[in-house]
């Protein structure tokens, strides 16, 4: 069972003190969301653990690997895939090929076999675009699949993000933010994604979420940060009944 | 995108192709055939122009996975032509090895100083790589031109050894007609193998977005040394075949003029596509060839003008040329001539 472990981290930016004396566990199978106010350090602690920010105090790891050292790149082969609260996808690229370029750390051809494009380089390319498929399949983008995703409309790239980071074959898959900026019905479409995710392939999720309804009815436990201070962590309804969580952010 | 009407892919072996139709097989077998029959016609001006352009192109092809593709902005490519020029030389006169193996060892050199001068990409992107690669420029020239006379020929010409492959001496420019052409389809071949593959997929997520492109498990540095070793490569090799074929080469085969003018040939036929070198080269090559016409014609209609016309006639009408392209057409002929594809394939009937 892979877990993560993150213990009295502090991340600073010269003089602001984005995260101080985080620590939490995810030790099992569940959907853990993180809530809080803006600029409260949520996606601050996404990034270190993808490794976009190297906390300054502090340790983590995940499966036996050290989070502070190893590159970002190599975090994702060993299993840790996320997506981004401001889309980042590739967007020269069709949808399919988006999906398809995630699955880059599981091909095996080197550049010479490529560059000849056939027999083994030809076969590897179509074992993986069934995999990608299937992703495609399950997130119901088979229309827009080769569609420049710079020209697709905000639901489909949050989509197609999402399929990005499931192609890595995640062990602990990061969501920020997936249902910023959408509407009900796409939001009711993500949130059966991810409870689908989790179901199928049994992998812990850390989800960064404004929507209460959606924190509530998805998730197994509860984080809230305010002021990059972890104020309160538990079950969803010993959190909206917690003093300092409805004083901080829930509000009266 | 749109399809032709009535061919249905089934399995993702046909999805990938890249003919899809038997016309379009035929086509292209049809366009090889014409190449291949050309120098029959006897027409030397044709052959000398096909020749040198399918070299450029070559040499524009690594310089597309480069800046086309991986997104890592180059204008010294010219140089690592010259370093690959120049070592293969070097190799077969002072060595009396042959040549084409030295031009392997060339082309293999070039990639190497292409990743040294790639080292900068780790650090800086945008404006600030291509001033470093403009370094590449001076640096490689300066150690052509200066310390090394009796080896490099300083800035005056080096005589390059006959290409001889297998006992057959290529002297005419219809033999290196032959040679260029299959060279040509054979690295077209192979750069759109590596573009369609994971490095393909790799090189543009870097160009589209680093940050997530290191998040999905790309390795960004090797991802784009590896980008200037190929770019370099194709760069190394076309300079030594254009040695070979020259039988002479000096510095000023290889200035920073060349450079920009290459960079400039691949903004117009399209960045970031496998038929953008083809048609940059070809547009910009035909561009000179008319201007060098027409400079004499124009100065003889008006001869205040004077008769120098025709050099400078040159570079203005490649500076409005790209002017245009850039203002109405950033991403090139080969935009273009997709849209062009699309549209006739719903000709007549647009359903």
């Amino acid at each position: 069972m892979p877990q993560l472990i993150v213990n009295n981290i502090t991340l600073r930016f010269s003089g602001l003190t984005a995260l101080s004396d985080v620590s939490f566990e995810v030790t099992k199978n569940e959907i853990l969301a993180i809530i809080g106010p803006n600029g409260a350090g949520k996606t601050c602690l996404l990034n270190c653990i993808s490794g976009f920010y190297k906390p300054q105090e502090g340790n983590m790891s995940f499966d036996g690997m050290d989070l502070i050292t190893t590159p970002i790149y190599e975090r994702t082969m060993k299993g840790i895939a996320r997506t981004f609260q401001n889309i980042e996808l590739f967007n020269g690229l069709t949808a399919l090929d988006n999906i398809m370029a995630a699955r880059h750390a599981h091909f095996k051809t080197g550049v010479i076999r490529s560059g000849i494009h056939f027999g083994k380089a030809r076969d590897e390319e179509i074992y993986h675009r069934e995999i990608v498929e299937q992703i495609i399949d399950f997130l119901e983008i088979k229309p827009v699949r080769k569609k420049i995703v710079g020209s697709l409309p905000y639901g489909m790239r949050k989509r197609v993000e999402l399929g990005r980071a499931l192609a890595v074959e995640p062990k602990l898959l990061l969501l920020d933010e997936p249902m910023s900026g959408m509407n009900v019905e796409e939001k009711e479409d993500m949130a059966r994604f991810v409870i689908d995710i989790f179901e199928d392939k049994q992998i812990p999720i850390i989800l960064i979420e404004h929507d209460m309804g959606v924190v509530m009815d998805i998730s197994d436990r509860v984080m809230v940060l305010e002021f990059g201070k972890k104020i309160a962590e538990g079950i969803p309804d010993e959190i909206v009944k917690n003093e300092k969580v409805i004083n901080a952010y829930l509000g009266q | 995108m749109r399809r032709e009407s009535g061919v249905f892919d089934v399995n993702y072996v046909q999805d990938m192709k890249i003919f899809r139709t038997k016309y379009h097989v035929i086509g292209m077998i049809a366009l090889i055939a014409f190449f291949l029959s050309l120098p029959f016609f006897k027409n030397q001006f044709w052959l000398t122009f096909i020749n040198s352009t399918a070299v450029t192109i070559i040499a524009l092809q690594g310089l597309n996975i480069l800046s086309g593709y991986c997104g890592q902005i180059s204008i010294g490519h010219t140089a690592f032509m010259a370093v690959g020029a120049y070592s293969s030389t070097i190799l077969a006169a002072q060595f009396g090895l042959p040549l084409w193996f030295c031009m392997i060892i060339g082309a293999l050199c070039a990639g190497l100083i292409g990743i040294l001068f790639g080292l900068p990409s780790l650090r800086v992107k945008g404006y600030y790589l291509a001033l470093t690669t403009i370094a590449a420029q001076f640096i490689i020239i300066y150690l052509i031109k200066t310390p090394f006379p009796e080896i490099t020929g300083g800035a005056i010409a080096l005589q390059v050894p006959e290409f001889t492959l297998g006992g057959f001496k290529f002297e005419t420019e219809t033999h290196f007609y032959y040679l260029i052409i299959t060279l040509l389809i054979m690295t077209t071949f192979f750069s759109k193998g590596v573009l369609r593959s994971k490095f393909g997929r790799a090189f543009i997520a870097i160009r589209d977005n680093d940050i997530a492109a290191e998040a999905m498990g790309i390795n960004l540095y090797k991802y784009k040394l590896l980008a200037f070793f190929l770019g370099c490569f194709y760069a190394g090799f076309a300079g030594a075949l254009w040695a070979a074929y020259a039988r002479v080469i000096s510095p000023d085969d290889f200035t920073l003029m060349n450079s920009i003018w290459q960079m400039g040939m691949l903004i117009i036929g399209g960045l970031g596509s496998t038929l953008g070198p083809f048609f940059g080269a070809l547009f910009i090559k035909l561009l000179n060839e008319i201007c060098l016409v027409a400079g004499p014609f124009i100065s003889s209609i008006i001869p205040q003008i004077g008769a120098q016309i025709s050099a400078s006639l040159v570079e203005m009408s490649f500076g409005v040329a790209i002017i245009l392209f850039l203002a109405f057409e950033p991403r090139g002929i080969a935009h273009r001539w997709e849209i062009l594809k699309d549209s006739y394939r719903l000709w007549p009937f647009s359903y």
